[in-house]
This record gives C-alpha cells, sequence and structure tokens, in this order.
C-alpha cells in the first residue's frame, strides 16, 4: 500500500474511497468495523462515568487481570469460542474487583497500591499462562496472543454477534440505572442518605466496566484497552457540561476511533489494531484539549491574554488620570515614553490605542496623547472608591 | 409542635476507627423543632456522630431512633446537608439537577425526575435565593453559592429532621443571612434541625439548643442551660479564646 500512498493526491483519495468502498460493501471489513464500533460505543459509555469517578486505574487494573481468564477458559475447553473467551475475561475481572473490595476493606493499604498489586499479580500470571500454551501448536492458532496487542482483523460476524449483545445490554442497563449510577458518580454519601443501595449500585457500574473490557479484549488488547476507557471520556468532557451529552458524545468519539483504527490497520500494513485505535483516540483527545471552548488550552490562552490586556487598558487609563490631575489642564499631553515609565513593562502603545476606540484618548504629534473629557470622566469613576477609602 | 416529641434520640453511639474511639458512649436526646448546634474541637467526633446517625458509616454500638423508631424506618423524614468540599464541584451537571437529587429516593427505581420535580426543586432554590442559577453549571459557583445549592438539595427532601455539616464553614455574609433565616424558617414550621458548627460566638444567636462533643458527650441541652465557660472549657480544655473574650466583654 505504501506506493499508492506515496505517489501522489490522488492517489491517496483513491485509497480513501476504496477503504469507504470496502466499509459498505466488504463484508470483512464492515464486519470489524462494527465490532470496533460497538466497543468503542460501549467503552465510550462506561468510561466516562470512570472518568468522572476518577478510577482511570481501575479500568487498566481491570484489563489487565482478564489475560488470565482468557487462557484459563481456553485450556479449561479447548474452545476459543467468543463467548468463551469473554466469559473467562469477565470471570477474572469479576474476581479482580472481588479481591480489591476485599483487600481495600481488610489492610490499611491505599486503594490505588492495591490497584496496582492485582493488576500485577493477574498479568503477570496471565503471561505466564499464555507463554506455556503458546508451545502447544492447538493453541498458537487460537490466537491467543492477540488478546495483548489486539487484532481486530480476526474478528468474526460470531465474535460482533456477542460483542453487540453484551455490549447493548451494558448500554441498556446504563440507561435504565442513569440516575442512580449519577448519584454514585456525584455524592455517594449522600446516595446513601436517602436509603439507596450505593454499595450495590457500585458493584453495578463496575460489573459493566468489566463487560466493557471484555468486549474490548480481541481488538484492542489488555494492554491498551484502558485508554479506549478513559481517553473518550476524558475528551468528551472538554466539549460539555451536561453529563447526557458527554456520555453521548464519548461514545461517538469511541466509535469514531474504533472504525478509523480498524480500516487504518486493515490496509494490510500488520499494524495490530489496539495501537491504531488509541493513537486515532489520542489525536481526538489531544484537539479537545487544545480546542475545546471554555476548557481547551487555547481557550485558556486567549482569555488570560485578553484578561491581561484589558487590565493593563485600565492601568494605563488610571496612571495617565493621574500623571494628567498634577497639571490644571487634564487633558494635557504626554510622551508615551513618560506613560511607559509609569505604567512599567508591557504594551504602553496597544493600551492607547484601546482607549482612543473607546474614545478615552486622543494622539497629538510627537508621540504625545493626552485623555479627552470623557477619558477624565472614566478614570475618575473607576478611582473613585480608591480616592474615597484615602483619609 | 404540641407535645415536646423527642425528634432524634440517640442512646450508647460509640464509634472506632481501628481501635481508636471517635465517638464513646454518646446518649441524645433532641426535642422537635428545635436548632441544635453540634460544637466540639478539632477531632471531637462532630461529623463521624452525623455519619453514624445516618447510618453513613458502621458504629460498634448504639441506637439512633427518629420520632420513636429505627432510623432504617423513617429516612423519608431525614434530609442531609454534606461538607460542601465532599463533591467534585466540576461534575458536568447544573444546579437544578443537583437539587432534584434530593428527590431520587422517593422516586423510586426506574423513574426519572419530571416536570412535578423540576418545579419543587425551583422553589427550593428560590428559598435560598438560588432561583436565578437554576440552569448555571455548578463549577462556576462560589462557596457560598455551592452550599446553597446543598440547603436547596435538602429542602427538595421535605425531610422532618435535617442534619447538616458546618453549613456556615467559608460562606460569604449574603449565604449566612439565607442560612440563619432559613433555620428560623423550618424551626416555624416545627422542623429540627442538628448542624456541625464551628464559630461558638454565633452559637447563641442562631441556635437555641446545642450539643457539646469531645468524643464524649460534654452536654446537651438549651443554650441558656448548657452553653457554659464550665462546660466549655471542660469540651475544649484551656484552648478556648473565646471564652476569655468573652469575660472582657463582661467585666468591661
Amino acid at each position: 500500500m505504501g506506493a499508492g500512498w506515496a505517489s501522489s493526491t490522488s492517489g491517496k483519495i483513491m485509497n480513501l474511497l476504496d477503504l469507504l468502498h470496502s466499509l459498505v460493501f466488504d463484508h470483512t471489513v464492515r464486519t470489524v468495523a462494527l465490532g470496533t464500533a460497538t466497543l468503542g460505543i460501549v467503552s465510550g459509555v462506561l468510561g466516562s462515568f470512570a472518568v468522572l469517578r476518577k478510577q482511570s486505574l481501575l479500568g487498566d487494573a481491570l484489563s489487565h487481570a482478564a489475560l488470565p481468564g482468557v487462557a484459563i477458559a481456553y485450556m479449561l475447553t479447548q474452545s476459543k469460542s467468543p463467548i468463551v473467551l469473554m466469559l473467562g475475561a469477565g470471570a477474572a475481572g469479576i474476581l479482580a474487583i472481588l479481591l480489591l473490595i476485599n483487600i481495600t476493606r481488610q489492610t490499611r493499604l491505599k486503594e490505588d497500591s492495591v490497584l496496582g498489586i492485582v493488576l500485577s499479580v493477574f498479568f503477570g500470571f496471565g503471561l505466564l499462562l499464555l507463554t506455556f500454551l503458546q508451545r502447544n501448536p492447538d493453541a498458537r492458532q487460537a490466537g491467543l496472543n492477540t488478546f495483548l496487542f489486539g487484532q481486530a482483523a480476526t474478528l468474526l460476524t460470531r465474535d460482533v454477534m456477542a460483542m453487540a449483545i453484551f455490549g447493548g445490554l451494558a448500554v441498556l442497563l446504563v440507561i435504565v440505572f442513569w440516575k442512580e449510577f449519577k448519584l454514585l458518580s456525584f455524592d455517594r454519601e449522600f446516595g446513601a442518605s436517602l436509603g439507596l443501595p450505593m454499595p450495590r449500585i457500585d458493584i453495578l457500574l463496575t460489573t459493566l466496566l468489566v463487560v466493557a473490557v471484555v468486549i474490548g479484549l480481541q481488538a484492542v488488547g489488555v494492554v491498551l484497552m484502558s485508554a479506549m476507557l478513559v481517553a473518550p471520556g476524558a475528551a468528551a468532557r472538554q466539549w460539555t457540561n451536561h453529563l447526557g451529552r458527554m456520555t453521548l458524545l464519548s461514545a461517538l468519539f469511541g466509535a469514531i476511533a474504533g472504525v478509523s483504527g480498524a480500516l487504518l490497520s486493515s490496509l494490510g500494513t500488520g499494524l495490530s489494531t489496539g495501537p491504531v485505535i488509541v493513537l486515532c483516540i489520542s489525536v481526538i483527545v489531544l484537539i479537545s484539549l487544545i480546542l475545546a471552548p471554555n476548557r481547551g488550552l487555547l481557550w485558556n490562552y486567549l482569555r488570560q491574554w485578553r484578561n491581561r490586556g484589558r487590565l493593563r487598558t485600565e492601568a494605563v487609563l488610571e496612571n495617565f488620570y493621574l500623571m494628567s490631575s498634577q497639571h490644571d489642564d487634564p487633558s494635557h499631553p504626554h510622551a508615551v515614553t513618560a506613560l511607559e515609565a509609569v505604567s512599567g513593562a508591557g504594551n504602553v502603545r496597544r493600551s492607547l490605542e484601546e482607549l482612543q476606540r473607546r474614545g478615552l484618548a486622543t494622539p497629538h504629534s510627537g508621540n504625545t496623547w493626552s485623555l479627552t473629557a470623557e477619558g477624565v470622566r472614566a478614570a475618575q469613576a473607576r478611582l473613585q472608591p480608591a480616592l474615597k477609602d484615602q483619609p | 409542635m404540641d407535645t415536646k416529641q423527642l425528634a432524634v434520640q440517640v442512646a450508647d453511639l460509640t464509634v472506632a476507627y481501628q481501635e481508636k474511639p471517635v465517638l464513646w458512649d454518646v446518649d441524645l436526646d433532641v426535642p422537635q423543632g428545635v436548632l441544635m448546634a453540634i460544637v466540639g474541637p478539632n477531632g471531637a467526633g462532630k461529623t463521624t456522630m452525623l455519619k453514624a446517625i445516618l447510618g453513613l458509616l458502621t458504629p460498634a454500638a448504639g441506637h439512633v431512633s427518629i420520632f420513636g423508631k429505627p432510623y432504617q424506618q423513617q429516612r423519608g423524614l431525614v434530609g442531609y446537608v454534606p461538607q460542601r468540599g465532599s463533591v467534585d464541584w466540576d461534575f458536568p451537571t447544573s444546579v437544578l439537577d443537583v437539587v432534584m437529587m434530593g428527590n431520587y429516593g422517593k422516586l423510586g427505581w426506574l423513574r426519572r425526575p419530571g416536570a412535578a420535580d423540576r418545579k419543587a426543586a425551583l422553589s427550593a432554590l428560590e428559598k435560598v435565593g438560588m432561583a436565578d442559577y437554576a440552569d448555571r453549571q455548578i463549577s462556576q459557583l462560589s462557596g457560598g453559592q455551592q452550599q446553597r445549592t446543598f440547603l436547596a438539595r435538602a429542602l427538595m427532601q421535605d425531610a422532618q429532621v435535617y442534619f447538616m455539616d458546618e453549613p456556615f464553614q467559608g460562606v460569604d455574609a449574603t449565604t449566612e443571612r439565607a442560612i440563619v433565616d432559613l433555620l428560623k424558617e423550618l424551626r416555624a414550621q416545627g422542623k429540627t434541625v442538628l448542624a456541625v458548627h464551628h464559630d461558638l460566638q454565633t452559637v447563641p444567636e442562631y441556635f437555641d439548643w446545642v450539643l457539646l462533643l469531645n468524643v464524649r458527650r460534654i452536654a446537651s441541652g438549651p443554650v441558656n442551660e448548657v452553653f457554659t465557660d464550665e462546660n466549655l472549657r471542660s469540651a475544649y480544655g484551656g484552648r478556648v479564646g473565646f471564652l476569655n473574650k468573652r469575660q472582657d466583654h463582661e467585666s468591661a
């Protein structure tokens, strides 16, 4: 494909059209894209809650913990049916949650240490089993090691069906328990004071997080799955202050990343799908962090710059007035350099031009400026409270 | 308020974190229709006591009843205002939405808040002077506005007994006034309020009953009977700057 991309722009466009064409008409590509879209939606929805509850590390632990579950399910059944492997992964995930809860409750270890312990023990054990299984040619054929970095190309219709059923159920439960999950995420203790069974609601939401992990494993892999849980929600949070819209947007971002990642890696580059999908969602996160209105970095920078400019303009106006009031005639012209000396560093000229635009100051020949009558009044109004405070 | 029925009755309440007791054998009777301040030095167990009463942490021993019945049966009669700092105010939601959470307990499973709940939430916001902020994103609120949002959420619970954890903590003068007015209104309606309070100066002005707590119950009852120098000294040890000021004031 390298030649096609490099040759010319038209070649690139042809390639893109081919890609879209195969998305609609090629059965394999369509299946893969449907699968990764499903995983993007489900992890986007559940990930929103994980982000808001500051549980990014939990997703990481749960996805790593799923690996031994996959290996053991295969060893017990010799089946590579997606349902069997998913159930294995899910069981390991739930076991990990139970361990997490109990270790945190019974010891004085902090929750993040416990997460680290569970993550590494489960993942290490999973790798051990995987290495052991690699000696067995049947297992190699089963493609268990795709669970490490993900390989969406291996998704079959039955895999996608299983993903859609589990994922659909998870999303449905989020809709059903929407207000309980919102309360859990915002103010758990208040929920408990209302008599709602918050620990059980917590376990339900965490179990659904396990479902999201399980769905993503085959396509994204255990190593990068946590990124799929955190990134869409983090990106979506940038664009909205409404929980429902954030969750929808997060699902949309997840789906876009899933589909584009699957398509890019299906170009025959031999790239694992997981990393490509994660790169796609990272681009979305980057754009969101920089460009989102109100919360974006660019926006913040602009706001600071504007504030600084406004404050400087007001400081120049005040200083100008204080200088002028030492003369009998308040509209006495002053040199820009004198104002610069009083106002300190900064672009005094730009502030003066801003004052001119507002009709508060006028330029004179010889690089001097004076306040207009309007400007004198504005400065007096600004300084009045400060002047009054003086004894 | 025809009879002075006991709104809250706490017996033998004991809470320990690991081995260290935080609350030791506290008994408390609170009649209906009083505003009770819970005061005591840092680490006296004030917040712990509220949480233990509300079942948010499991006491080592003790029993709580509300209007004569076990707390678990009377949850619907109880409202709660947690410490303002206990939640993330950057959560993506609006003021009105937070206030409507006060009704989640009564809505039941599967039901969403509807138009009637919206109306009730708006009127609760009006009572705390926050009606104009209903659609505001909560991260844009000042500390006092956050506190009033939490109070409106508790009003939404339409409770008989309110437990408030430091409602006056770090609020502006407007909010302080609004809370005082609200407390008086609640009392006029025969409701009972227990509030953790830090400013000893304002206890006699804002409250009519007081509990002095320092792991054990030092004293409780009407302010004019139990809010004495002697009780304050035994609750706070020697560290009561407030007492010295009060004495200066009296001698002057």
